[in-house]
C-alpha cells in the first residue's frame, strides 16, 4: 500500500480566492457570514449567507467558456488550478493516464437548470438553452479540469449531499493509496444561492436568521455558503522522486450510513464514520488532536456529534480540541468536506487550530473545548475531518502532519 | 377553495390537514393528540406546518413551530395567526 501525499490545496469561497487569503481569515478568526447579495422578494427568511464573495468570473474564464460553466464547475476548475499549480505537477506521459479526478457535488448546476424552468413555466417559451445539460451536470467540474489539465485516468463525480466531498476524497485516497492511479486531483464544489434552491432550504426551516454558531447555546441553523476545495493526492514515493513539497498525509477514510431517518441525526452512524476511519488509518483515537467538526450550527446536528465523538474517543474526547470552521466559510455542502479537509491540514502544517466563531455560550450538550472565537496555538499531529449527509450518509477523513 | 377541507370548524380543517399530510384517516385524530402519538416526526412537522401555510395564508414563525407538537398546539397556533391577521388589515383597508 502506497502511502499518500498531499502536494498541492486550492480554496475559494467566501473566505478569499486561494489558500493564502483563506487562511489568513481563518486564522484570524473571522467569519464572512453576511448579507445576501439578492435578499429575494419577497425576502427570505434568512438574510445572510457566505456567498464567494471576491470572486469574479471574467477573472479567471473567458466569455466563451463561462457560456459552457456554472457556477460550481467555475469555483471546482479555479480551486483545481490552484492546487495543481503549487503541486508542480505536469501532465505528460504515461501520468495523464495514471492521473485520477474525483469531485462532489450535492446539486451541481443548479442556475441553468432554474433558468430553463423559468423559460418553460413561467415564460411559456418551450426553447431551453442548448447548454443546459452539460451546465448542469454534476461532473461538469471533473470533467473540465480533466480537459483542461488533459488527464486520461479514472474520473467521476460523487454526490452524497453535505458528505460529497469527502467521499470524493476518500475514494481519491483509496486509490492512490492501492496503487491504481499514482496521483488525484479530488474535492468539492457547490454554489447553492439559486433562487429555487434557496426557497427550498428555507422551506426546510434549518437556516439560521442571523448567523452559523456552532456549539454554542444559542445556535438557530445553519448558514449556507458556496466555494469550492480541491487537492492534489499523489503517491509519496512519486512525490519524493520529484522533490515536490509534501504538505500533508491522508492516512484514514471511513464511511457508514445511519439507516435511521432522512434527516434527522443519530449517534451511531456518525461513531461508525468515524471508527472506521480510524482503523483505515491503523490509528487509534489517543493519537487524534484535533476534530475539524461537520457542525453546522442546528440544535440537532451538534448535540449528536458531540455524542458520538464522545462515543468513538472516550476519556481522548477531553483532550481534543474541536471545532467547526462554517461559522466562518458557511455550510458548503458538497464542497463542505474539501474545504474543511484543507483547513484542517492547514491547522496540522500551521500548528494553529482555526476557531468556532460566533461563539455566545456553552451549551452543556457540546461540552467539549470548541476552541471558541479565537484559534488556539497548539502542537497537532493528526486530525480528522468529518462530514455527515442529508440521508444519513456519513464520511470521515484522517489527516496527518508530514 | 380548499384540496383539504370545505369546513368552517378550525380544528376539523387543521385535522384534515394533518391528515391529508400524513396519508392517515382523519378519524385517527383528535383535537388531544400529541404529535408523538401520531408518530408525526420533525419533519413531518415541517410539511404540516408549509400546508398550514398555504392553507391559510399565513406566515408560521420558526418558534411559532416550536409550540406546534400537539392537535391542539397546531390550532391554536393557527387561531392566533390568524387573528394577528385581522388586525394587522383591518377590512376596507387595501
Amino acid at each position: 500500500m502506497n502511502r499518500v501525499a498531499v502536494t498541492g490545496l486550492g480554496l475559494v469561497c467566501a473566505l478569499g480566492r486561494n489558500v493564502t487569503e483563506c487562511w489568513e481569515r481563518l486564522a484570524a478568526g473571522e467569519s464572512r457570514i453576511g448579507p445576501l447579495s439578492d435578499p429575494g422578494s419577497p425576502p427570505y427568511k434568512f438574510q445572510n449567507g457566505a456567498e464567494a464573495w471576491d470572486f469574479q468570473p471574467l477573472d479567471y474564464f473567458s466569455e466563451k467558456d463561462l457560456l459552457m460553466l456554472e457556477r460550481f464547475a467555475q469555483l471546482a476548475v479555479v480551486a483545481a488550478r490552484e492546487a495543481i499549480a503549487q503541486s508542480g505537477l505536469v501532465f505528460r506521459g504515461e501520468l495523464c493516464d495514471r492521473c485520477a479526478v474525483v469531485t462532489g457535488t450535492s446539486v451541481g448546476g443548479q442556475f441553468s437548470e432554474e433558468e430553463g424552468y423559468r423559460r418553460l413555466y413561467k415564460e411559456n417559451n418551450p426553447r431551453v438553452g442548448p447548454f443546459t445539460i452539460p451546465r448542469t451536470m454534476s461532473n461538469a467540474g471533473a470533467s473540465r479540469i480533466s480537459l483542461e489539465f488533459g488527464t486520461h485516468g479514472p474520473a467521476y463525480t460523487v454526490s452524497t449531499a453535505c458528505a460529497s466531498s469527502n467521499h470524493a476524497i476518500g475514494q481519491a485516497f483509496w486509490m492512490v493509496r492501492s496503487g491504481q492511479v499514482r496521483a488525484a486531483i479530488t474535492g468539492g464544489s457547490e454554489a447553492v444561492f439559486a433562487e429555487g434552491l434557496l426557497r427550498a432550504w428555507e422551506a426546510m426551516r434549518v437556516v439560521s436568521p442571523d448567523t452559523c454558531r456552532p456549539f454554542s447555546a444559542d445556535r438557530r441553523g445553519l448558514s449556507l455558503g458556496e466555494g469550492a476545495g480541491m487537492v492534489v493526492l499523489e503517491d509519496w514515493e512519486h512525490a519524493k522522486a520529484r522533490s515536490a513539497k509534501i504538505l500533508g498525509e491522508v492516512v484514514g477514510f471511513g464511511m457508514s450510513s445511519d439507516a435511521h431517518h432522512i434527516t434527522q441525526p443519530c449517534i451511531e452512524g456518525p461513531a461508525k464514520a468515524m471508527h472506521w476511519a480510524l482503523c483505515d488509518a491503523k490509528m487509534t483515537a489517543d493519537e487524534i488532536d484535533y476534530v475539524n467538526a461537520h457542525g453546522t450550527g442546528t440544535p440537532a446536528n451538534d448535540a449528536t456529534e458531540v455524542q458520538a465523538i464522545r462515543a468513538v474517543f472516550g476519556h481522548r474526547a477531553e483532550q481534543l480540541l474541536v471545532s467547526s470552521t462554517k461559522s466562518m466559510h458557511g455550510h458548503t455542502l458538497g464542497a463542505a468536506g474539501a474545504i474543511e479537509a484543507i483547513a484542517t491540514l492547514l491547522a496540522l502544517k500551521n500548528n494553529l487550530v482555526p476557531p468556532t466563531a460566533n461563539f455566545t455560550s456553552t451549551d452543556p450538550a457540546c461540552n467539549l473545548d470548541v476552541v471558541p472565537n479565537r484559534a488556539r496555538s497548539a502542537s497537532i499531529g493528526a486530525a480528522i475531518s468529518n462530514t455527515f449527509a442529508f440521508g444519513g450518509l456519513n464520511a470521515t477523513l484522517v489527516l496527518k502532519k508530514v | 377553495m380548499s384540496e383539504y377541507s370545505e369546513s368552517n370548524d378550525l380544528g376539523t380543517q387543521v385535522i384534515r390537514i394533518i391528515a391529508y399530510t400524513q396519508r392517515m384517516p382523519p378519524e385517527a385524530i383528535s383535537l388531544d393528540s400529541t404529535f408523538e402519538e401520531l408518530k408525526i416526526d420533525s419533519l413531518d412537522g415541517i410539511n404540516i406546518v408549509f400546508a398550514l401555510e398555504n392553507e391559510f395564508g399565513i406566515n408560521i414563525p420558526d418558534e411559532g413551530v416550536q409550540d406546534m407538537r400537539s392537535v391542539r398546539g397546531a390550532v391554536e397556533g393557527v387561531r392566533k395567526l390568524l387573528e394577528e391577521q385581522k388586525q394587522a388589515v383591518p377590512p376596507g383597508a387595501a
